[in-house]
C-alpha cells in the first residue's frame, strides 16, 4: 500500500466525486457532508461504475408501533452510493450493499494532511 | 511521505462537469469485453431498445392519415408523468443516470442519432449485431383505437426501415405487428418481410387478444412460409386488474413482465399452434427465465389429467416449450445458481437461449452474465451469445470493425 496524492483539500466540492486511476484501480473519491470517502469504481453486481452515479439518502417505509404505514421517507443520515448501471445501492459510510452486506465496494483509506488529500491504495 | 507530497496530482475525471457519453458510461463493459476476448466470436443482442419517442416528429411524417399525423405531432408518442402509472419510473427516480442524461449526449449530424447511440453501446459491450425494439410503442397494443395502432405501427416500421435499418447492416429488428387488426398484420409482413434488416416480426404481449384466434392463421402461415420468427415482447401491463394493485414498480415489473408472456405462451401451446404451424419459430422476449420451469411444470401436470382440453398435442407442453426460443434478460442471478443451471437444462439453453441486453433499460444485462456462468462450456457460451441467434435469424456473421482490428493485431503479434 502506498499513499497517493489525490488533490488539495477543497478541490473536490462537497457532494461531488472525482475518478482517479491509482495503480490498477479506478477509484471514486467522494466528498460528502464534509468528509472524504474512497471506493473502487466497480460494482460487484455487473461491474458498473458505481461511484459515477448519484448519492442519495436511503428510503424507508415509515411504520408505527401498530403496524400502520405512514408513507415513505428519506433517511438523511444514511447516504447511499447508487450504481448508475442498475441502481444497486451501497452505504456511503462503509461500502456495504443495502440489500446484502456480503456485497461491498472495495474501500480505500483517505488521509487528509497538510491541506492535501491522499488515498492509500 | 515526502515522495508522495512531491508527486503531481494525477489525471482525473470530475463527475460534476463531465458530459454524459455512452462510451464512457460503459467503459467498464469495454474492459470486460477485452478481458474475455469477445473479439474472437460473434455476439448478437436479440433485445435492445431505442427511444423512438425522441423521433416522434420524424415518425409523424410517415403517417398517411392527416388527422393522426397531426395528433402524433401534437402529443408525441411517449408516456407522461407520475399520474400515468409506472411508465416513467424505469429510471428509478434519477438513480439510473443514463435516463435523464441521455438527451444531452452529443452525436455527429450524421448518421442518424439512434445509429450513433446504438453503435456506441454495442461497441462498448462487444455486441456485433443488435435487434432493436421501440420503447413506449411497446404499450401501443393497449390503445382502444385500432386505427391508431395500425397507422402508427406502419409509420414506425417504415421510418425504422428507411432511416435506420437501411443504413447499418449491424442493426436489425423484428417489426411491430398491429395485432388488434389481423388483416393489417398480414399486410405488414407482406410489405416489410423482405426489407433489409428485418429478421422477423414482433407482437407486444400487453394486449387482450387470444393468440389462438383463427383470424391470425394467415399471419402465422405467412411467417412460416418466409421462415421469419415471431417474437412476443412482454411489458409491464399495469392496467391488468390484478396487477393494478401493485403499488411499487418492483412488484409490477417482476410479475407483469413474466405474466404476459406466460399467458400467451400457455395459450399458444395448449391450443396446439405448434402443431398447426409446425415450422413457425416463436421467441419469448424480455420475461427473464425463472417463469419457464414454472409454466412447464404446471402445464405438464394439468395436461396429463385433461388431454381433452389440448387434443392437438402429440407430446407434453414442456416438450413444445423446449422447441421454442427465449431471450436471456433479465436473467435471475441472485443466490440461485442451482436453480439457474436447472433452468438452462430444462429449456435446452445451449440451443434455444439467445443473449439479450435490453440496453439501455434499467435492468440491462451485459454479455458477461452469460460468459461468466460456471456451468456452461465454451461452445454453449458462444451459442447463447451469438450462434443460436445467427442460426435462428439466418444472419450473416458481421463482426464489429474494432473486433476485426483486434483480431488482426493479435495475428500480427503472434509468434511465427
Amino acid at each position: 500500500m502506498q499513499e497517493v496524492l489525490i488533490c488539495k483539500h477543497g478541490d473536490i466540492e462537497d457532494g461531488t466525486v472525482r475518478i482517479v486511476r491509482v495503480n490498477e484501480y479506478d477509484i471514486g473519491i467522494i466528498r460528502q457532508g464534509g468528509r472524504y470517502y474512497a471506493y473502487r469504481n466497480r460494482c460487484p453486481h455487473q461491474g458498473g461504475p458505481a461511484c459515477e452515479g448519484v448519492r442519495m439518502p436511503g428510503v424507508y417505509d415509515d411504520i408505527d408501533e401498530n403496524g400502520l404505514f405512514h408513507g415513505q421517507k428519506f433517511d438523511e443520515d444514511d447516504i447511499h452510493i447508487v450504481c448508475p448501471w442498475h441502481g444497486y445501492e451501497f452505504h456511503l459510510s462503509d461500502g456495504t450493499n443495502v440489500c446484502d452486506p456480503k456485497l461491498r465496494l472495495r474501500k480505500f483509506d483517505v488521509i487528509e494532511r497538510d491541506g492535501n488529500v491522499y488515498v492509500s491504495a | 511521505m515526502s515522495n508522495a507530497e512531491a508527486a503531481p496530482i494525477p489525471d482525473f475525471r470530475d463527475m460534476a462537469t463531465e458530459r454524459f457519453d455512452t462510451s464512457m458510461h460503459l467503459a467498464n463493459a469495454a474492459r470486460q469485453a477485452d478481458e474475455r476476448g469477445y473479439e474472437d466470436f460473434l455476439i448478437v443482442d436479440v433485445d435492445s431498445h431505442h427511444y423512438e419517442n425522441e423521433a416522434s416528429a420524424e415518425i409523424a411524417e410517415f403517417i398517411d392519415n392527416p388527422i393522426l399525423r397531426h395528433e402524433v405531432k401534437y402529443q408525441g408518442i411517449s408516456r407522461k408523468g407520475i399520474t400515468t402509472g409506472f411508465g416513467q419510473y424505469q429510471e428509478l427516480g434519477g438513480r439510473v443516470t443514463r435516463y435523464p442524461l441521455r438527451k444531452s449526449e452529443h452525436v455527429p449530424e450524421t448518421p442518424h442519432r439512434d445509429i450513433t447511440l446504438m453503435r456506441r453501446w454495442m461497441d462498448a459491450m462487444g455486441v456485433d449485431i443488435a435487434c432493436m425494439f421501440p420503447t413506449p410503442l411497446l404499450n401501443l397494443g393497449l390503445v382502444p383505437r385500432v386505427d391508431l395502432e395500425v397507422e402508427l405501427a406502419d409509420a414506425y416500421n417504415r421510418w425504422l426501415c428507411e432511416t435506420i435499418l437501411q443504413e447499418d447492416s449491424r442493426l436489425k429488428s423484428m417489426l411491430y405487428l398491429p395485432f388488434n387488426d389481423p388483416e393489417a398484420c398480414l399486410k405488414t409482413i407482406e410489405k416489410y418481410g423482405d426489407h433489409k434488416g428485418v429478421i422477423g416480426f414482433m407482437v407486444t404481449s400487453t394486449r387482450y387478444r387470444g393468440v389462438y384466434d383463427n383470424a391470425y392463421a394467415k399471419t402465422y402461415r405467412a411467417l412460416e412460409e418466409r421462415n421469419l420468427p415471431l417474437g412476443f415482447h412482454t411489458g409491464l401491463g399495469g392496467q391488468e386488474p390484478g396487477l393494478s394493485t401493485c403499488n411499487r414498480f418492483l412488484t409490477l415489473h417482476a410479475l407483469g413482465f413474466a405474466w404476459h408472456n406466460m399467458l400467451h405462451l400457455s395459450n399458444w401451446v395448449i391450443n396446439g399452434l405448434p402443431e398447426r404451424f409446425p415450422k413457425l419459430k416463436t421467441l419469448w422476449i424480455e420475461a427473464g427465465l425463472a417463469w419457464i420451469p414454472f409454466v412447464m411444470q404446471r402445464l405438464d401436470n394439468e395436461y396429463m389429467m385433461r388431454p381433452s382440453d389440448a387434443p392437438l398435442l402429440k407430446k407434453k407442453p414442456s416438450d413444445y416449450m423446449r422447441d421454442m426460443f427465449y431471450t436471456s434478460q433479465p436473467m435471475e442471478m441472485v443466490n440461485n445458481s442451482k436453480a439457474l443451471e436447472l433452468t438452462f437444462e430444462m429449456i435446452d439453453a445451449p440451443n434455444q437461449l439467445l443473449y439479450s441486453s435490453d440496453y439501455p433499460h434499467w435492468d440491462m444485462d451485459l454479455p458477461s452474465t452469460i460468459y461468466d456462468l460456471p456451468f456452461l462450456d465454451q461452445a454453449a457460451k458462444r451459442n447463447i451469445l451469438g450462434g443460436n441467434a445467427q442460426r435462428l435469424f439466418n444472419l450473416e456473421p458481421i463482426l464489429a470493425e474494432h473486433k476485426l482490428a483486434k483480431q488482426a493485431a493479435k495475428r500480427q503479434a503472434a509468434p511465427g
